[in-house]
């Protein structure tokens, strides 16, 4: 049997050490009634031969077509080496690292990324990563509930311009702790979180959601907002896209005291699109939030001669220990993905991620000035990253349907979640498309739109 | 054998009160607790002015292998906490009685402390636990 | 040597980097990066170097044999992770239309089925990231099912003393209380206390099955029963799925939700501490409540499933589909086991775990549950060693390492003192376990003839016994370079 290496000598001589009969016997203590061995919906079994040739057909089948969607997950280079390392057996089939001395190799990474990741975001300290940027975000906001000693409020102030899946994410976590979530809305000429929009007497609460840049694409004039919150008395958790940060603004220096929580999807770091995971969710804060965190945390230590070495800490506060008065009953990591970005960013260094970055942007800033020549216009005048909303004459949807037959994923139609913007859409061009890409996709969209 | 001693109250969750003059009273967890908790790493104490009440969770003790709860032993307001804990959890394992309180209480009720075990009960308390 | 210290100011990877000037960004000065990161400086062979270097500090299943109870860590295939590395499968976005999707959605939809029929479950949502967030979503769905009936007052989940962490932790944060139920002396939940516990505040039981001590719960029909019968559900924790993969199935047994541990039971990768993925399976009852998005197949054509489609979902978890890639990693697992090989999980797991149960127990170790069968993993408690030779669990452990073995599980189940939670798995040949058996025999020895050597072990590792007491108090969690990191603009301007 496939993966099971036991000879029927084997067999026979392990069950005369055992003293039974047969393999039978060794589920005796399983009611008869409940032992079913039809599996009637589980095909038969295929070679390694036979299940490649399946395999090949179906990724034949999705094809490798032209993209040009972000909205939260995006499409940059990865070096050939990140994957080729990460998928050493050594990383890829290890555990937890529970037992210290046999994981220095993952441990000494998680330390590596902790420092990378808080370095980017501007905080004091990081944890080894969560799930993926969504249900991050929501670790984020039952963090700063826990962590506002100010405040004894469960309200948490989140724009409507943050991403609708995190939101929903966000709803179908919290929702059963009694956490009140205020959606405030955004500018319709900006696309902005504008501070007119904002409460003047907005009453006790926990935290607000700074989205940086949002899900529409615009920048947020993040210095006012954060010191709104602070005034408030409430804590500032920040979900941003890491790779941005390497030229915008860290959070921890958002206006005069900096972010608290900082949050957000790991994927561009690395990370392929793999129809939407495995990711990785990150997790930054100031020290002083530290025992509130989430998930794992690795740190220096020494061991009995005095020699550097890394381990799990801050254990107390997780589930296997606290049982259920955890900060989470979060078990796992993404150690696999985390493992890939720490080499991604260690590949790329630090003026990689800078020009990546910048080439993103700049070819953003290419795409709309195409697209303007062909007639579409960027809704919003606010500054970007490396996404922007765009005005169709026609439904998105419609519109994305004609692109999809030239092999083109054209953007995300935002009429569904926001329809006060009317025909929509999102686009994003990374240092992935080239002139000749961005020339097929506005001809391509020109035509659909004729 | 843990140490108890004969002028402290004592609760069956392991916290132990002086009573002071003033109406006051330091707040700590026994030689008994230190000793199951292990090395010390962090405590959280309640903020000052606090209003507890008696067997409600209000500080933890953590350990590396372990994160505590610790229970007011009696109702009152909180007026100081020991703030060498923060730098120097392990005053606990090192003086659980003394320089390891962890924080003093204004009791709402001088007579709520009648009510704790004495250091006799305490230990025999302890003793009948561990079997 | 930290990435860090390797790193040399003015040191660029060219090959990452375009050869074409980048223009400078349009984005206004206050909103962009002044400092720079801390991001190491090296070269490309520098960087593969060292952590190809960290990786072989690593023990690992393709390097050492790892019974890790409660983990499962059988041989993950290449064949699952090449395959799923698919150029066109790595490309596709998560939001490009389903006409592009086809072949990734279909392996979707066939992997539903097969955890459906696998576990006797009505239907199976894929979307949960890890075990834990499938008992979120399980938990969710039982109190969305109560609270759409109006019947509000279900606020008390019971779990039984020998339960994961994760139960009482996941029940709080569905907004439960937690009762503990004990377990007896053979390891069977107590079903006088159980009955005594249940009534109009029980919203469920969550109960894993074989038990984290490693027994079957052989009154799981009268559990169900009772708990039932008191109008709450039964949650089936899919961690120990292994033992019982193609024998039994949580569906017949009365559980109404379930979660699975792929990374356990499927194989894909642990990785480090995961990913994981952890779909759940419901019953008829609790269908409406499923995480979004599901996949559907309509005449041939499939589809996901959204809000729109399932007004009465507990939601979305993730911000896409979950672990996707991993999901793709156990459809292949599965089509390479298929029917036939898929019944024999099970029963070699359990094979491998009662000769090892039994090679230990002649060895002169002491059983936990010694009237007990073993189910896919055992315990043995060393109480006596520690107490008479005052060599403990962790000792032992530590030992192992040295052989080169990984440590079984220590210290859990709490229930059990001083023990070892063994779970050989079934990809293990019998000369492994032999030899990993003779190996803790000869470890006995060296505890009565040597304790101190045992005591300070590992001995041979890149590092000794770690100060855990040190890394939480004195905590170090980023690196900070010796010099303050000069505050250089990030273009010379």
């Amino acid at each position: 049997m496939p993966f099971i290496p036991h000879t029927p000598a084997d067999v026979a001589d392990m069950l005369a050490t055992i003293g039974a009969k047969n393999i039978e016997q060794l589920f005796e203590e399983i009611p008869a009634e409940l032992k079913q061995t039809k599996l009637e919906g589980v095909p038969g079994r295929m070679s390694e031969q036979q299940i490649t040739r399946l395999m090949l057909e179906r990724a034949m089948l999705d094809g490798l077509p032209l993209c040009f969607v972000g909205a939260g997950a995006y499409e940059h280079h990865i070096p050939a080496a990140v994957w080729e390392v990460t998928t050493r057996g050594e990383f890829y089939s290890a555990y937890t690292p529970y037992q210290a001395e046999a994981s220095q190799g993952t441990l000494q990474l998680l330390y590596e990324i902790q420092t990378m990741m808080a370095s980017l975001t501007g905080m004091d300290v990081s944890n080894a990563s969560l799930y993926d940027g969504a249900s991050a975000a929501a670790e984020a906001v039952l963090m700063a509930v826990r962590a506002n000693r100010k405040s004894t409020s469960k309200r948490v102030l989140i724009p409507r311009s943050v991403h609708p899946a995190y939101r929903k994410t966000i709803q179908a976590i919290v929702a059963n702790q009694g956490i009140v979530i205020e959606e405030i809305g955004f500018d319709i000429g900006s696309g902005q979180l504008t501070l007119n929009l904002l409460p003047e007497n907005p009453g006790d609460f926990a935290a607000l959601l700074i989205a940086q840049p949002n899900f529409l694409g615009v920048l947020e004039e993040v210095d006012g907002l954060t010191n709104w919150a602070h005034q408030h008395g409430a804590l500032v958790v920040a979900v941003v896209n890491p790779m941005s940060l390497a030229i915008l603004t860290p959070p921890g220096e958002w206006g005069d005291k900096g972010a608290d929580i900082v949050c957000g999807e790991g994927q561009p770091l690395g990370i392929p699109l793999s129809s939407g995971g495995p990711y990785f969710g990150f997790c930054c804060c100031k020290t002083e939030f530290v025992r509130q965190m989430p998930g794992r945390i690795v740190g220096r230590t020494v061991d009995l001669d005095g020699k550097p070495g890394f381990t799990l800490t801050l254990q107390a506060r997780e589930q296997h220990i606290r049982r259920s008065k955890a900060t989470s009953n979060i078990c796992t990591n993404q150690g696999l993905l985390v493992t890939a970005a720490t080499i991604y960013m260690a590949i790329v260094g630090d003026r990689g991620l800078e020009q990546t970055a910048l080439e993103s942007h700049a070819n953003t800033r290419r795409l709309a000035s195409k697209l303007a020549a062909v007639g579409v216009k960027v809704k919003f005048e606010s500054p970007y990253f490396h996404e922007l909303t765009v005005t169709l004459s026609k439904p998105a949807k419609q519109v994305l349907e004609r692109l999809a037959q030239e092999h083109i994923v054209g953007g995300y139609a935002l009429a569904s979640d926001y329809p006060e913007l009317g025909n929509a859409l999102l686009v994003c061009a990374t240092e992935t498309k080239t002139d000749a890409d961005l020339d097929r996709y506005c001809a391509a969209l020109a035509q659909a739109l004729s | 054998m843990s140490k108890t001693l004969a002028n402290l109250k004592y609760t069956k969750t392991h916290e132990w009160l002086e009573i002071h003059n003033d109406g006051t009273a330091s707040v700590g967890i026994s030689d008994h607790a230190q000793d199951l908790l292990g090395d010390l790493v962090y405590v959280e104490a309640p903020e000052a002015g606090r209003k507890l009440t008696a067997g409600n969770a209000c500080a933890v003790v953590e350990s590396v292998k372990a994160a505590s709860d610790v229970y007011a032993p009696v109702t009152g307001v909180v007026v100081a906490i020991n703030a060498a804990l923060s730098d120097s959890p392990e005053l606990i394992n090192k003086d659980p009685y003394g320089e390891g309180w962890i924080f003093k209480i204004k009791l709402a009720n001088a007579a709520d402390a009648n009510a704790l075990l004495d250091a006799k009960a305490y230990a025999e308390f302890c003793a009948a636990e561990s079997h | 040597m930290l990435i860090f210290e390797e790193s040399q100011p003015g040191r660029v990877n060219a090959a990452q980097m375009s050869p074409q000037n980048v223009e400078a960004a349009s984005i206004p000065a206050h909103l962009r990066r002044k400092k720079r990161t801390l991001l190491p400086q090296v070269s490309e062979l520098q960087a593969v170097r060292h952590y190809t270097r960290l990786s072989q500090k690593n023990f690992s299943i393709d390097t050492h044999f790892y019974p890790l109870g409660s983990c499962t860590m059988k041989y993950n295939p290449r064949a699952c992770n090449k395959l799923a590395m698919l150029p066109q499968f790595l490309a596709r976005h998560p939001y490009a239309p389903e006409s592009m999707g086809q072949g990734f959605l279909a392996c979707m939809f066939e992997l539903q089925e097969m955890l459906k029929d696998v576990t006797g479950m009505k239907g199976v949502s894929l979307t949960p990231m890890a075990g834990a967030q499938g008992e979120f979503a399980g938990v969710a769905m039982i109190r969305a099912y109560h609270v759409a009936r109006g019947d509000v007052a279900r606020t008390e989940m019971l779990v039984p003393t020998a339960a994961h962490g994760t139960n009482p932790a996941t029940a709080v944060m569905c907004g439960y209380t937690v009762r503990e139920i004990p377990t007896d002396s053979e390891g069977d939940v107590d079903l006088d206390a159980l009955r005594a516990a249940v009534g109009p505040q029980t919203a469920g039981i969550m109960l894993t099955n074989p038990s984290t001590l490693g027994v079957f719960e052989r009154r799981i029909r009268e559990i169900s029963a009772i708990v039932h019968s008191a109008g709450g559900m039964l949650y089936y924790d899919g961690a120990n799925l292994n033992a019982i993969l193609g024998k039994a199935r949580p569906g017949d047994m009365g559980f109404d939700v379930i979660h699975m541990n792929l990374h356990k039971t499927f194989s894909t990768p642990h990785g480090g501490g995961g990913p994981g993925a952890g779909p759940v399976g419901v019953s008829e009852r609790l269908l409406p409540y499923l995480p979004i998005p599901l996949v559907a197949n309509e005449n041939g054509v499939y589809r996901l499933l959204n809000e729109q489609d399932r007004p009465q979902s507990i939601g979305r978890l993730s911000t896409f589909m979950g672990n996707a890639g991993i999901l793709l990693r156990a459809y292949i697992y599965a089509r390479m086991l298929g029917r036939e090989g898929m019944i024999r999980v099970g029963e070699f797991a359990t094979l491998n775990a009662n000769y090892l149960m039994a090679l230990l127990a002649k060895g002169g170790f002491e059983l936990a549950f010694p009237h007990r069968r073993a189910t896919h993993e055992f315990i043995i408690t060393l109480r006596s060693q520690a107490k008479e030779l005052g060599v403990n669990t962790m000792d032992f452990a530590k030992r192992l390492l040295d052989y080169g073995y990984h440590a079984p599980t220590t210290y859990f189940p709490l229930l059990v003192p001083e023990c070892l939670l063994i779970e050989p798995t079934e990809t293990e040949p019998k000369e492994v376990l032999d030899a990993f058996a003779a190996t803790l025999i000869a470890i006995l020895a060296e505890a009565r003839t040597q304790p101190e050597k045992v005591k300070g072990a590992p001995h041979s590792l890149p590092v000794r016994r770690l100060d855990d007491v040190r890394a939480a108090r004195q905590l170090d969690l980023v690196w900070v370079p010796a010099e303050p990191h000069a505050a250089q603009p990030t273009h010379g301007k």
